[in-house]
């Protein structure tokens, strides 16, 4: 998650939780002027390495995939281990590991609340969600959501869901990248941006689905090794006891006994519900996240990598706590590592990059920076491919052309749109870099809980929804939603300089949820249209296949 | 699947088995984990220093500590669990639906 502290690190990473707004205020530390590192070789040449693996398994992949489903898909034949990697490296964003670990750095107790508020989505889509949409989808959630539904209106809203909060998150990843590498590696924030593009196209454009998998795959592997080497190396150093490790930290640190206890972070319960609803029903409407449900042969395998995921996720956790606490003994303190203020140098986000670096030398330094890089990218073209298959499968090929077009003509839609977004995404992140973004993650998940999510899952259970209802409830909860982000202190008073917020949380996802459910269920509750009825008798059919798999995607067969 | 089918299967007794059986069982573990999450948000709104208490007479551990991995590892047990009925009893279930609809 995204905590991170300013737009920097917000920005930075990724994918997909990461990011509220509500971390933000946690740290402080990327903001404003970013003070370029001398260049860091062995960061590069370990990037570089990582460049010409992920470049090889983009070149197999590219050989692989030829029809549409091998694109938007990888041909449906990744399996649940492989597919819970993947989505466990879209949620260990490198603003989720700089973030959450500067959080717990600067908090102590606070990170692990974040932590576990991001967590506990997952459960939840698995026992709710993740069966059904596997076995009615193809390749985007549009697919599920247009199940019985009217085509048009439907994907178009579906893919303005899609697309906006795309958009958002990229934004947000590209400034982060920027600033993240400017730190990192001495690069120029330009070039960094220009970088990450152009890899992200290369990726998705040649490779589709399945080297965006894999991508994603080796980046979590490397992250978890490197998280684990760094609180092996932390516990060793205190007997393997936390009680040990405890008790240096809050020896060193300012809040003393105060870092052990839950602090300021969630006093409020309508805001504490309201952020742990974004978080969990935002994560059920991340359209990249959504699309590697696709991705598997079947429901079982679909169960599986929620199973491995969330067990993946919660092991990282875990090491961001025990990360954050080593760098409290390890990092605070000593002079080479801090300021002459007395912060760190490069902000709280830098805590475990510091770690890295007091726990493994440079060597350790150059590696664990060079996977930050890695995470996103990982993250961006999963994002990209979300973004692009809304555009080609969705407004393309079953609005424009009604379904009346060859799968080669949507890939070609499908990979014009790829680049047409890396060249966007490199334009605004040259744009947005002095703006302040921190906004944009809290933004992206409000409008995934309240527009996307809603739709999807009133679609699988309730029979009564409406064409008319889905409609005008998804553009609701976007409105509400939008609006209140702009009149709380994350747009109003950080952007527009207001003294005081007219909405006053950060968190909009308790009210725009609430809209969007609402309006959904009273419109399609007065819609007595024929077409309304006859989505209803649909339903019936839809029943026996989101619970049965019958008539199902399978998997094809390479 | 022409439209038989589905009907078929909507009338085999076995559907409305697995439907119901399933439901339970998810809506159940969402409820277990939406209590547990939310229980500890209620205790940190309204209780924080009961978290801070410590684990043991003088002990620098405090109680929100094992708590909290508590709560992480709930997470992935229940997933488990879930995976484990529904990969085995479900999905023979399904199978036997599906084979029976032919």
């Amino acid at each position: 998650m995204k905590p991170i502290t300013t737009r920097v690190l917000a920005a930075a990473a990724g994918a997909s939780s990461l990011c509220l707004p509500a971390l933000a205020h946690a740290a402080g530390a990327l903001e404003g002027e970013v003070v370029q590192r001398d260049t860091n070789v062995t960061a590069i040449i370990m990037f570089f390495i990582f460049v010409v693996a992920t470049m090889g398994i983009t070149y197999w992949a590219a050989r692989q995939t030829k029809s549409a489903k091998d694109f938007y898909a990888a041909g449906g034949g990744i399996t649940g281990f492989q597919n819970g990697m993947a989505i466990a490296g879209d949620y260990m964003s490198a603003a989720s590991f700089l973030g959450i670990s500067a959080l717990v750095f600067a908090s102590g107790f606070d990170g692990l609340i974040y932590s576990i508020g991001f967590l506990v989505g997952w459960p939840v889509i698995l026992f709710l969600v993740a069966e059904r949409l596997r076995n009615l989808g193809k390749f985007t959630f549009a697919d599920v959501a247009s199940f019985r539904l009217e085509q048009k209106p439907i994907r178009i809203l579906a893919a303005c869901g899609t697309l906006t909060v795309v958009a958002l998150y990229l934004i947000a990843q590209m400034v982060g990248a920027g600033k993240l590498i400017q730190i990192l590696f001495g690069l120029d924030y330009i070039i960094a941006v220009f970088i990450v593009g152009a890899l992200m196209i290369t990726y998705v454009m040649f490779g589709g689905m399945l080297a965006t998998t894999w991508v994603q795959i080796i980046k979590a592997i490397l992250l978890l090794s490197g998280a684990t080497f760094m609180a092996v190396m932390v516990m060793w150093n205190y007997g393997f006891s936390f009680e040990n490790l405890f008790t240096a930290a809050t020896e060193v640190h300012d809040k003393g006994m105060a870092i052990m206890a839950p602090g300021g972070l969630v006093s409020n319960p309508v805001d504490a519900i309201s952020l742990g609803l974004a978080l969990m029903f935002g994560t059920a409407g991340l359209p990249h996240i959504l699309m590697r449900f696709f991705t598997v042969g079947d429901a079982k395998e679909a169960r599986k990598s929620v199973f491995y995921a969330t067990g993946f996720i919660g092991y990282f956790y875990i090491l961001t706590f025990v990360i954050g606490f080593g760098a409290i003994v390890l990092v605070l303190g000593k002079p080479e590592f801090m300021t002459g203020e007395g912060g760190l140098i490069g902000g709280d986000n830098m805590a475990a990059i510091h770690l890295a670096e007091a726990v493994g030398g440079d060597f350790f330094l150059g590696f664990i920076s060079a996977v930050a890089f890695a995470t996103i990218l990982a993250v961006v073209a999963g994002l990209t491919l979300a973004g692009a298959s809304a555009v080609s499968h969705d407004l393309y090929a079953s609005v424009f052309r009604k379904g009346r077009c060859t799968e080669q003509q949507e890939i070609r839609v499908s990979k014009i749109t790829t680049v047409c977004l890396g060249v966007v995404a490199i334009i605004l992140g040259i744009a947005f870099e002095k703006q302040n973004i921190a906004f944009m993650v809290g933004l992206a998940f409000a409008i995934a809980a309240s527009v996307n999510f809603p739709i999807l899952f009133l679609s699988m259970f309730w029979k009564g929804l409406t064409t008319k209802g889905a409609l005008y409830g998804g553009f609701i909860g976007l409105i509400v939603a939008v609006t209140l982000v702009v009149l709380g202190p994350t747009v109003w008073v950080a952007i527009f300089g207001f003294e005081e917020a007219i909405y006053p949380s950060k968190y909009p996802a308790l009210w725009s949820i609430s809209a969007a459910f609402l309006a959904t269920f009273l419109i399609s509750k007065m819609d007595q249209s024929e077409g309304g009825k006859n989505e209803a008798i649909l339903f019936e059919d839809q029943y026996v296949r989101s619970q049965t798999g019958i008539g199902a995607e399978g998997a094809s067969s390479h | 699947m022409s439209a038989s089918i589905h009907e078929k299967v909507r009338r085999n007794p076995k559907f409305q088995e697995l439907c119901r059986k399933r439901s339970t069982f998810a809506w159940t573990l969402a409820a277990v984990m939406l209590a547990i999450y939310y229980g500890f948000i209620l205790v940190i709104a309204f209780a924080p220093a009961s978290l801070g208490a410590p684990l043991w007479e003088g002990a620098k551990t405090t109680v929100g500590f094992p708590i909290g991995i508590a709560i992480i590892v709930s997470a992935f047990l229940l997933t488990g669990i879930y995976v484990k009925r529904a990969n085995g009893e479900f999905d023979e279930l399904t199978r036997q639906i599906i084979e029976e609809s032919k």
